[in-house]
C-alpha cells in the first residue's frame, strides 16, 4: 500500500501559528496530539498496491501448494473398515446384541495389502464415525483436578452420570470420557512376524507430565452396572495409561481418529499385513463405524489432498485478481471525477 | 423630592388593580424569615432547609450500590444480559461456567460504576470545600453584637444576618439589608450564576441600609417559598411588629455563587440556604438525548435478535429431532448416556422430556449466542464520545482567540449527530452578528446624522467631565456626527437643539446601565465602564456620553449625569434660562430651568418599567432637577408609533419613519425615542398605582405591566436611533462552506424584516441572483392563498433553475429565498398550513424568518423536525433562542454576550459562528464516520464468533459446545478486539482537517447516511459470515479427523483474533503511532493471554496451543485462514475504490498527489487539482 507519513496540516492550520503571541492562558496547549495532526501513515489503495498485493499472495500460495500436494502424494495411507466385516453372519440382524453378549469371543482376523512402500514409523490409528466426543454432556464429564493430584480423587464435580459407584465411593478417573474408553485391541503380523505396536509416545509429553499425576491410580473404575468400554490397569498410575490420555483429548468432529500406536519398521509394496483385533467396542448401538488406519507421515502430518488443492487454488484465484485488475487498469483507466454535488 | 417609592401608602387600593389587596396580604405559603433569629426562622413548622451545607453528589457511601445499579440499569439491553445471567445459573441451562456468566455484565457494570464513582468523589470534593468555605455572620443576640462571628458557610441557617466582604461570594441567597453605601447599592458579578461577567447592582431598602444591624432584629421578611426564577423575587420585609411592610424584589436579593464588587461590603439576612438556593435548584445536569446513529442502531439490534431467535429455534428444534430419533439410545449412548446408574433404581441425569428439552435448548443457545447483540458496544461507544470530545474540547481552530472560549461539550452522547446536521438553524443577533451594538445613525426632530468621525483615541471629548480634579471618560468611543455636536454645542436654545438635548437625556436616563469607574495607569483619567444587561442600552448611553450626557452614577433612587461638560460652562451659561424658559411655554424642553447650581445632575428615578417582550419598549419615569416629571420611553418601532400623539409633529413622525426605513435597509437596529410630560394629577395616580403594584406580593410583573401600558401613551417623538450590530468575523465564509456541504441554514430572528434581508445580504445568503418570496399576511386565507402562490413561483422557478442547467452550465443559477415574518407564523404553524410552508420552504434554499417570538423559533424547528428524518441543529446565544435550542436534534449555544441561558440549555457550546464550520465538517465528520464504522465493526466482530459456533452445533449433535475456552470466549469482546475499535473510534481520521475545510461537499456522506445503512450492515453480516465459514471449515478439512477441540478451539480464536484486527486494520484511514501501537499491542497481548490459558493443567486445553504451534500445519491452517476469508473484503475494497471511487477516497488520492509533489502545502494544489477536474464531468 501506498504510505508516506508526515502530518497532512491543511491551509487552516496555519492560522494558529500567526497568532502566537496573542495566546491566552484559557487557550488549549498546541500539540500536535491535541490538534489530532499526529503524523500518519494513510495507505491508499492504489492499483499498484492491489495488483502487487494479489501477485505476492499467488507467489507465496502457488509453492507452498504444490510441495502440500507432493508431500500428501507421498503418503501412504491403508484404512480398513471392519465393524461390519467383524461380526458373524448370524448376528448381522442384531449388531448390538452382539456386541453386548460377553460370552461370544470377539476376535476378528483382517488381511491389509499394503499399497506402496511405507517407511517407518507407520502410524497406527482407530477412526471412529458418528461418535460425538465434543457433545457438550460429554466433553464436560470430567474432573481434570482429580486427573493430576492423588489427593484430589474425591473430587468428581462435573462427572455426572458417571461420578461414583452405587455406594457413593468416588470413581477415579470419573466421568463418561473415561467410561467410554476405547477397548478394541489390534495384532499385526506381517508373514509370520509379529509386528510389534509401540504404544509408548502416542500421547502429548505435556498432558504425560503435568496433567495426569504419575501417582494417581484408576478406583473403582468399570464396576458400574454398564461397563463403557476398556478398564485400567489399576496397578499403572494414569500418566503411564497412555490410551486413556489420547482418548481423553476429546475429538472436535464426530468423526475422529485416534492415534493407537507407531509401527517402527518399513514395510514393503504387496506386503500383506495380517490384524487380528478384538472387536469389543460397542459402535453399532449408534451406528458407528469403526475403521484402522495405518499411514506413514510426511512434514504435513498425514494424507491431506485438501490443504495443497486449497493453497493452489487460492494461489491461482489470485493471479487471476491481478490479471484482472491490470485488464481493467490497462482498458478503463481511472476517469477523473469530481466530488459529487450534495446541493 | 425623596425617593417615594420606598415608603408606600399600602392601605391604598385602586379599582385599577382589583387583584391588589390579596396579593400585598398574607400567603398561604409564604416563608416568614425572623431577623437575626434562626431559631424562630427555622422552627419545626417551618418547611425550611436546615443547614446550608450543599450536596451535589449523586450518591452517598451507603446508597452508592444500589443506586448506582439503579441508574444503570435504566439501560434495557443491560436487563436482557442480567436476565441471561440469571437463568444461566439454573443447571439445567448452564452454558458457561455460572461465575464467567456473570463477567461481561459485571465488567462493564463495574466500569461505568468506576467513572461514576469517580465523578462524583471530584463533586463531593468540591463539596467540601464549598461548604467549609469561612463566612462571617453578625450575631444579633450575643453580647458582642457588633463584632463578627467565624462560621464555615454550611453553618449559616435561614435568619442569620451575613457579613460579605468584597470580592466574597455570597454563601447563600440573602435579602440585602444595608451596604457600604449609604444609598444602599451594591454591585454582584453573577459569572458563576449566569456566566454575564458585566456587573449588576443590587440595593438595600433606604429604610434598612440606614440602620445599625442591631436595630433589624425582629424585623420579618415574608417571602416566596424557594423557587428556581433566578430573575424574580417577591417578598416584604416589617421592621418591627405592625409597621408598613416595605416590598422587595429582585433587586434586593443576592444570590448564592455571586461575587460582591465595587463594594467594600454589604449585610444581609439569610433567606433561601443550602440546597433551597436558586442556584442550586437551577443546577440541572447536562440535556440527555440520544443520538441518530444510537436510534437507527436499535432497528439493526431487532435485525439481529430476530436473526438470533431463528438460529436458537433451529437449533432447539433440531435438538429435539436428534433426540428423538435416538430415543431409544440415549439411555446408554456413550455420549450422552441418560441413565445415572450409580442411583438405585437408575434415573435420568438432566432429562427433562422432550418439550422441556427443546425450551431449555432454545435458552442455552440464547445464552451461547448472546454476544450477537454487543454489550461490549455500548461502553465501546461510551469510551469512544468521551475521548471525542475532549479532542474536540481541545481543537485550537475553534478556541475563540479575543475570550479564549474554547468549545465545550455539555452532551457526550451525540457527537456523531455533528455530521449528518442538514437544517441549521441560527438565531441572528449575538450568533451571525458580534451583539457589540455600535450607534451610527440618530434622527432627531425628523433630521438624518449620521455619526461618522471617529474620535482620536486620547483625544478628550469636547466637554470633558470633571469629577474631583480627574477626567472621567467613557471606555468606548463613539463616532459622532460633527453637525450633531454643533447643534449641541452652540444652537442648544433653538427647538432643534433643545430637541437634541432631550433626545440625549432620555438615552443617557431611560436605561438600566450601572457606570463602573476603572482606574487607568494615568492617576488624572479615568475610565467609565457602562455595564448592563443590553448591548442596546450600552450603546446608546455611550452615545449620549459622546455627546456630552455623560451617566455618572446609579444609585437605588437617582442618577447622576454630566450634561454638557464643564463647571465653567455649566455655571456662566446656566443653559439661558430665559430661551428655556420661552420654549417651556411649547411644552417641549426638559427640565433645565431652576437648574441647580452644580455642574453634575441629579435625576431621580420616580418609576422604571421595565423591557418585556409583549410591550416591546421600556420607560422611565424621571423627576428632573427642576421638580418637573418626565416619561421616557424607548421601544421598537412597532411598538412606538402606535402609541404617539398623533395629533402633531406630523411631518417630524413621516420623516422619522422614512428615517428608520433607511436604518433598516442598512441594516441597523432601530430603536424610537419618545417622551411625554407629566402633570401633577397625573403623576399622582400614576404614582399611587405604582407603589401598590411594586409592593405586590404576587403577579406584580402584570400590574407593573398594566400601569405601564396605560401610562405610556400620546408621546412626542423625539427621534430615532439606528445601532449598527457587526457580524462576527468569518460568518460569510462560514456560511457559504455550510451551503457548499448541502447543509441549509436558516435565519430565525426578532428583528424587522428589512434588518433580516439586509443580513442576509452582508452573510452572502442573498445574493443580487435570489429571486425573494415574501410572505406578510395578517390572516389565515391570505396566508393560504400567499402560499400557494409560493408553491407555483417555486416550482416554475425551479423549473427554469433544471432548463438553465440542462442548457449551458456557466450561467448563474437563481436561488430562491422564502422571507416570512412572525405574524404570519401565527396564522401557519399548528395550522394545516404547515405543510404548505414545509413545502415552500424546503424548495428554496435560504429561508429568513424575522419578528419569530422564541416559541415560533421552536415552532419552526418542531416543523422540519416532525416531517423529515433530517437532523436539525439550533445555534443561538441568547435567553430567546433556548426552546429552539432545545427543540433541535442538536443545540448549539454561543458564549456570547447576552449571559449563558443558552449555552445551559445547549448540547455544545462555541465562541463564536464560524466554529461551527470546523464543528460540524470536521469534527462531526469524522466522528460520524467512526461511531459509523464502529457500530457496523462491533457487529461484525461479535458476529464471526457467533457464527463460528453456530456451525459448529451441527458437528456437536446441537449441543452447544464451544471448542473456544469460556475465558478466551469472554475476553474476546473484552480485551482481545475491544480497544482497537475504541482507539479507532477516537483517532481515526479518513481526511485531514484542512481537506475537510477545503472541500465542504465532503460533508456529504454523513447527509446520505453513508457509513452507516442497512446495506451496509448486510454486507458486512455477510462478510461474517463468509469469515466464520472459513475460519469454521479450513481447519476441518485441514485436519480431518485428527484434531481434538482445545486445539480447535485455539485455531479459531487465534484466526478470528488475527482476522478481526487485520480487519480493523484494512479499515483505518490514517495510522499514526497510537493506533499501531494499540491495534498491535492488543493483539500481541491477546495472543498472550491465549498461550497463558492454556498453560494451566486444570484446563481441558493444557498446552494445546504449544503443541499446535509446533506444527507447520498449524501456520498454514492460520495463513489460509486469514487469506481466504479477508479475500473478498479486499477484492470488494480494491475494485470498489478503483471503479467506483467516493468523494472522500477521491480528495485521500488528490491529497497524495498533492503531498508527494509539493511535500507539505496542500492548499493550493489541491484547489487547482480540483478546478482541473471540474469540467471534465
Amino acid at each position: 500500500m501506498n504510505s508516506s507519513s508526515g502530518s497532512a496540516a491543511g491551509p487552516s492550520s496555519g492560522s494558529g501559528d500567526g497568532s502566537a503571541p496573542r495566546r491566552n492562558s484559557k487557550r488549549p496547549k498546541y500539540s500536535k496530539f491535541t490538534q489530532q495532526e499526529l503524523p500518519a501513515c494513510k495507505p491508499i489503495l492504489t492499483p499498484k498496491w492491489v495488483i502487487s498485493v494479489f501477485t505476492l499472495v499467488g507467489v507465496i500460495f502457488v509453492p507452498i501448494g504444490i510441495a502440500a500436494l507432493m508431500a500428501s502424494n507421498n503418503v501412504v495411507e491403508i484404512v480398513d473398515r471392519y465393524d461390519t466385516e467383524c461380526i458373524p453372519a448370524n448376528m448381522t440382524g442384531d449388531k448390538v446384541a452382539y456386541i453386548q453378549n460377553d460370552d461370544i469371543i470377539k476376535t476378528c482376523t483382517r488381511n491389509l495389502t499394503v499399497p506402496k512402500d511405507m517407511d517407518q514409523p507407520i502410524y497406527v490409528y482407530y477412526q471412529l464415525d458418528n461418535f460425538y466426543q465434543n457433545h457438550r454432556r460429554y466433553v464436560k464429564s470430567r474432573n481434570d483436578a482429580q486427573l493430576k493430584d492423588a489427593d484430589q480423587a474425591n473430587k468428581t464435580s462435573g462427572c455426572d452420570p458417571e461420578k461414583t459407584t452405587k455406594d457413593g465411593s468416588p470413581i477415579v478417573p470419573c466421568g463418561l470420557i473415561a467410561w467410554s474408553l476405547f477397548n478394541d485391541t489390534y495384532n499385526f503380523t506381517l508373514g509370520n512376524k509379529n509386528l510389534s505396536v509401540n504404544k509408548n509416545g502416542i500421547s502429548w509429553k505435556s498432558d504425560r507430565d503435568h496433567k495426569f499425576g504419575k501417582d494417581v491410580y484408576p478406583k473403582n473404575f468399570q464396576n458400574g452396572t454398564l461397563r463403557g468400554g476398556a478398564s485400567l490397569d489399576l496397578n499403572k498410575p494414569l500418566n503411564a495409561q497412555e490410551d486413556l490420555i489420547v482418548w481423553m483429548r476429546t475429538a472436535a468432529l464426530p468423526t475422529f481418529r485416534k492415534l493407537y500406536g507407531k509401527i517402527h519398521q518399513d514395510l514393503k509394496a504387496n506386503d500383506i499385513i495380517m490384524v487380528t483385533l478384538e472387536n469389543n467396542y460397542n459402535t453399532y448401538s449408534f451406528n458407528g463405524k469403526k475403521k484402522l488406519v495405518l499411514s506413514t507421515s510426511s512434514w504435513l502430518g498425514g494424507k491431506n489432498d485438501f490443504l495443497g488443492i486449497a493453497y493452489l487454488t487460492i494461489g491461482g484465484l489470485c493471479f487471476f485478481l491481478a490479471t484482472a485488475f491490470t485488464v481493467v487498469y490497462l482498458v478503463k483507466p481511472r476517469r477523473r471525477v469530481l466530488l459529487c454535488d450534495t446541493g | 423630592m425623596l425617593s417615594s417609592s420606598s415608603s408606600s401608602p399600602s392601605k391604598l387600593s385602586l379599582p385599577l388593580l382589583p387583584s391588589m389587596a390579596s396579593a400585598a396580604g398574607d400567603h398561604q405559603d409564604a416563608r416568614l424569615v425572623f431577623v437575626g433569629d434562626p431559631d424562630r426562622s427555622s422552627s419545626p413548622g417551618a418547611d425550611v432547609a436546615a443547614s446550608n451545607a450543599i450536596r451535589t453528589t449523586k450518591y452517598s457511601l451507603l446508597t452508592f450500590i444500589p443506586r448506582n445499579l439503579f441508574e444503570q440499569f435504566r439501560r434495557v439491553a443491560y436487563i436482557y444480559f442480567l436476565a441471561l445471567a440469571l437463568l444461566n445459573q439454573i443447571p439445567q441451562l448452564t452454558v458457561f461456567g455460572r461465575q464467567t456468566a456473570f463477567l461481561p455484565l459485571g465488567t462493564v457494570l463495574l466500569l461505568t460504576a468506576i467513572k461514576d464513582a469517580y465523578e462524583d468523589y471530584q463533586r463531593h470534593r468540591s463539596d467540601t470545600a464549598e461548604n467549609n468555605r469561612p463566612a462571617s455572620v453578625l450575631p444579633l443576640r450575643s453580647q458582642q453584637a457588633a463584632s463578627t462571628v467565624r462560621k464555615k458557610w454550611k453553618e449559616i441557617r435561614v435568619g442569620e444576618l451575613v457579613r460579605v466582604g468584597a470580592n466574597e461570594t455570597i454563601p447563600c441567597d440573602m435579602v440585602l439589608l444595608s451596604t457600604s453605601d449609604p444609598t444602599g447599592v451594591a454591585y454582584v458579578q453573577t459569572i458563576n450564576l449566569d456566566g454575564e461577567s458585566n456587573l449588576k447592582s443590587c440595593y438595600a431598602k433606604l429604610e434598612t441600609a440606614a440602620l445599625a444591624p442591631e436595630a433589624l432584629a425582629g424585623a420579618i421578611i415574608r417571602c416566596e417559598p424557594p423557587n428556581l426564577n433566578i430573575y424574580g423575587f417577591q417578598a416584604t420585609i416589617e421592621l418591627r411588629g405592625d409597621g408598613p411592610r416595605i416590598p422587595l424584589g429582585p433587586t434586593n436579593i443576592v444570590l448564592r455563587g455571586c461575587d460582591i464588587k465595587n463594594t467594600s461590603w454589604v449585610v444581609g439576612v439569610a433567606v433561601y440556604i443550602g440546597m433551597e438556593t436558586k442556584v442550586m435548584l437551577n443546577n440541572s445536569g447536562a440535556p440527555s438525548k440520544r443520538s441518530r446513529l444510537e436510534t437507527r442502531m436499535n432497528r439493526e439490534i431487532i435485525v439481529l435478535a430476530v436473526i438470533m431467535v431463528g438460529i436458537c429455534s433451529l437449533i432447539a428444534i433440531s435438538t429435539v429431532i436428534w433426540l428423538h430419533s435416538n430415543r431409544d439410545k440415549l439411555d446408554t449412548l456413550p455420549f450422552y448416556r441418560r441413565k445415572d446408574y450409580s442411583r438405585v433404581p437408575p434415573r435420568d441425569y438432566l432429562y427433562n422430556g422432550l418439550g422441556l428439552e427443546m425450551l431449555f435448548a432454545f435458552l442455552k443457545s440464547i445464552f451461547r449466542f448472546q454476544n450477537f447483540i454487543p454489550i461490549s458496544l455500548y461502553i465501546s461507544m461510551e469510551l469512544s464520545r468521551l475521548m471525542q470530545s475532549f479532542m474536540m474540547t481541545q481543537d485550537e481552530s475553534m478556541c475563540h482567540e479575543a475570550t479564549g472560549n474554547k468549545l465545550k461539550c455539555r452532551a457526550l452522547n451525540i457527537n456523531e449527530d455533528l455530521g449528518q446536521i442538514k437544517y441549521v438553524f441560527s438565531d441572528k443577533t449575538g450568533t451571525l452578528t458580534e451583539n457589540k451594538m455600535v450607534f451610527q445613525c440618530a434622527s432627531i426632530n425628523g433630521i438624518d446624522y449620521v455619526c461618522r468621525e471617529p474620535l482620536i483615541p486620547g483625544e478628550i471629548a469636547p466637554h470633558p467631565t470633571i469629577v474631583d480634579g480627574q477626567v472621567w471618560r467613557p471606555k468606548v468611543m463613539v463616532n459622532t456626527d460633527r453637525k450633531l455636536l454643533r447643534l449641541l454645542e452652540t444652537e442648544r436654545d433653538t427647538e432643534a437643539g433643545l430637541y437634541a438635548v432631550s433626545f440625549f437625556l432620555a438615552l443617557a436616563t431611560c436605561n438600566t446601565i450601572v457606570p463602573q469607574v476603572l482606574d487607568t495607569s494615568d492617576p488624572a483619567v479615568k475610565l467609565i465602564d457602562y455595564q448592563g444587561d443590553s448591548p442596546d442600552e450600552q450603546a446608546l448611553v455611550y452615545a449620549a456620553a459622546a455627546y456630552g450626557f455623560v451617566l455618572i452614577e446609579r444609585t437605588s433612587g437617582h442618577i447622576t449625569i454630566d450634561v454638557l461638560g464643564d463647571r465653567q460652562r455649566c455655571r456662566s451659561r446656566m443653559f439661558s434660562i430665559k430661551t428655556l424658559k420661552g420654549v417651556m411655554l411649547g411644552k417641549l424642553i426638559p427640565c433645565m430651568h431652576r437648574m441647580p447650581l452644580a455642574y453634575l445632575f441629579r435625576f431621580e428615578v420616580l418609576g422604571l418599567h421595565a423591557f418585556d417582550s409583549d410591550r416591546k419598549r421600556m420607560s422611565a419615569v424621571i423627576c428632573c432637577p427642576d421638580n418637573s416629571v418626565k416619561l421616557f420611553v424607548k421601544g421598537a418601532d412597532s411598538a412606538m408609533f402606535s402609541i404617539l400623539d398623533r395629533s402633531f409633529d406630523l411631518e417630524i413622525v413621516s420623516a422619522t419613519e422614512m428615517h428608520l426605513h433607511t436604518y433598516s435597509s442598512l441594516g441597523l437596529r432601530t430603536l424610537v425615542i419618545g417622551m411625554r410630560d407629566f402633570n401633577g394629577r397625573e403623576f399622582e395616580n400614576w404614582k399611587a398605582c405604582y407603589n401598590i403594584a411594586s409592593t405586590s406580593l404576587s403577579g406584580r410583573e402584570d400590574l407593573l405591566g398594566d400601569i405601564a401600558i396605560q401610562v405610556e401613551s400620546d408621546l412626542r417623538i423625539l427621534g430615532a436611533t439606528g445601532i449598527e450590530d457587526k457580524l462576527q468575523q468569518g460568518v460569510p465564509e462560514a456560511i457559504e462552506s455550510l451551503r457548499k456541504a448541502g447543509i441549509r441554514v436558516w435565519v430565525l430572528t426578532g428583528d424587522k424584516q428589512e434588518t433580516a434581508i439586509s443580513i442576509g445580504y452582508s452573510c452572502k445568503l442573498i445574493s443580487n441572483n435570489t429571486s425573494q418570496i415574501i410572505i406578510n399576511s395578517h390572516s389565515k386565507e391570505s396566508c393560504k392563498q400567499s402560499l400557494e402562490d409560493a408553491i407555483t413561483m417555486c416550482e416554475k422557478l425551479t423549473i427554469s433553475r433544471t432548463q438553465t442547467d440542462g442548457g449551458s452550465t456557466g450561467s448563474a443559477i437563481v436561488s430562491v429565498a422564502l422571507i416570512i415574518d412572525g405574524p404570519t407564523l401565527v396564522h401557519i404553524l399548528e395550522t394545516e398550513l404547515e405543510d404548505g410552508l414545509y413545502r415552500v420552504a424546503t424548495t428554496c434554499d435560504v429561508v429568513l424568518c424575522c419578528r419569530v417570538a422564541p416559541l415560533q423559533k421552536a415552532g419552526i424547528v418542531a416543523l422540519i423536525k416532525k416531517r423529515t428524518n433530517d437532523m436539525t441543529l439550533s445555534i443561538g446565544d441568547g435567553a430567546n433562542d433556548v426552546s429552539m435550542i432545545q427543540m433541535a436534534d442538536v443545540g448549539i449555544g454561543i458564549s456570547g454576550q447576552e449571559g449563558q441561558q443558552a449555552v445551559m440549555a445547549s448540547d455544545f457550546a462555541i465562541g463564536q459562528f464560524r466554529f461551527l464550520v470546523p464543528l460540524l465538517l470536521v469534527h462531526g465528520h469524522w466522528n460520524y464516520q467512526r461511531i459509523g464504522y464502529m457500530i457496523i465493526y462491533n457487529f461484525y466482530r461479535n458476529s464471526v464468533v457467533v457464527f463460528l459456533i453456530f456451525w459448529y452445533t451441527f458437528f456437536s449433535a446441537f449441543s452447544l459446545t464451544s471448542p473456544i475456552t469460556d475465558a478466551s470466549g469472554f475476553l474476546y469482546s473484552a480485551v482481545y478486539t475491544a480497544l482497537p475499535t475504541v482507539m479507532v473510534g477516537i483517532y481515526d481520521q479518513d481526511l485531514s482537517h484542512g481537506a475537510l475545510l477545503s472541500y465542504p461537499q465532503l460533508y456529504g456522506p454523513g447527509l446520505r447516511d453513508e457509513h452507516y445503512n442497512l446495506k451496509l450492515f448486510v454486507l458486512n453480516m455477510l462478510d461474517s459470515i463468509w469469515q466464520s465459514l472459513v475460519t469454521a471449515f479450513v481447519p476441518f478439512l485441514f485436519y480431518s479427523g485428527t484434531l481434538d477441540d482445545s486445539s480447535l478451539g485455539d485455531i479459531w480464536i487465534v484466526s478470528v483474533v488475527l482476522l478481526v484486527n487485520i480487519h480493523l486494520a484494512m479499515d483505518v484511514f490514517s495510522w499514526n503511532w497510537i493506533l499501531l501501537v494499540t491495534l498491535w499491542g492488543v493483539t500481541a497481548i491477546a495472543m498472550g493471554c491465549i498461550v497463558a490459558i492454556d498453560a494451566s493443567p486444570s484446563m481441558p486445553g493444557y498446552w494445546a496451543i504449544n503443541n499446535l504451534m509446533a506444527t507447520k500445519l498449524f501456520w498454514l491452517c492460520l495463513l489460509c485462514i486469514l487469506v481466504l476469508a479477508l479475500l473478498p473484503r479486499f477484492v470488494v475494497k480494491a475494485f470498489a475504490s478503483y471503479l467506483q471511487p467516493d468523494d472522500v477516497q477521491i480528495v485521500r488520492e488528490i491529497e497524495k498527489v498533492a503531498k508527494r509533489k509539493h511535500d507539505g502545502a496542500l492548499g493550493a494544489p489541491l484547489r487547482s487539482s480540483l478546478d482541473h477536474q471540474q469540467p471534465k464531468s
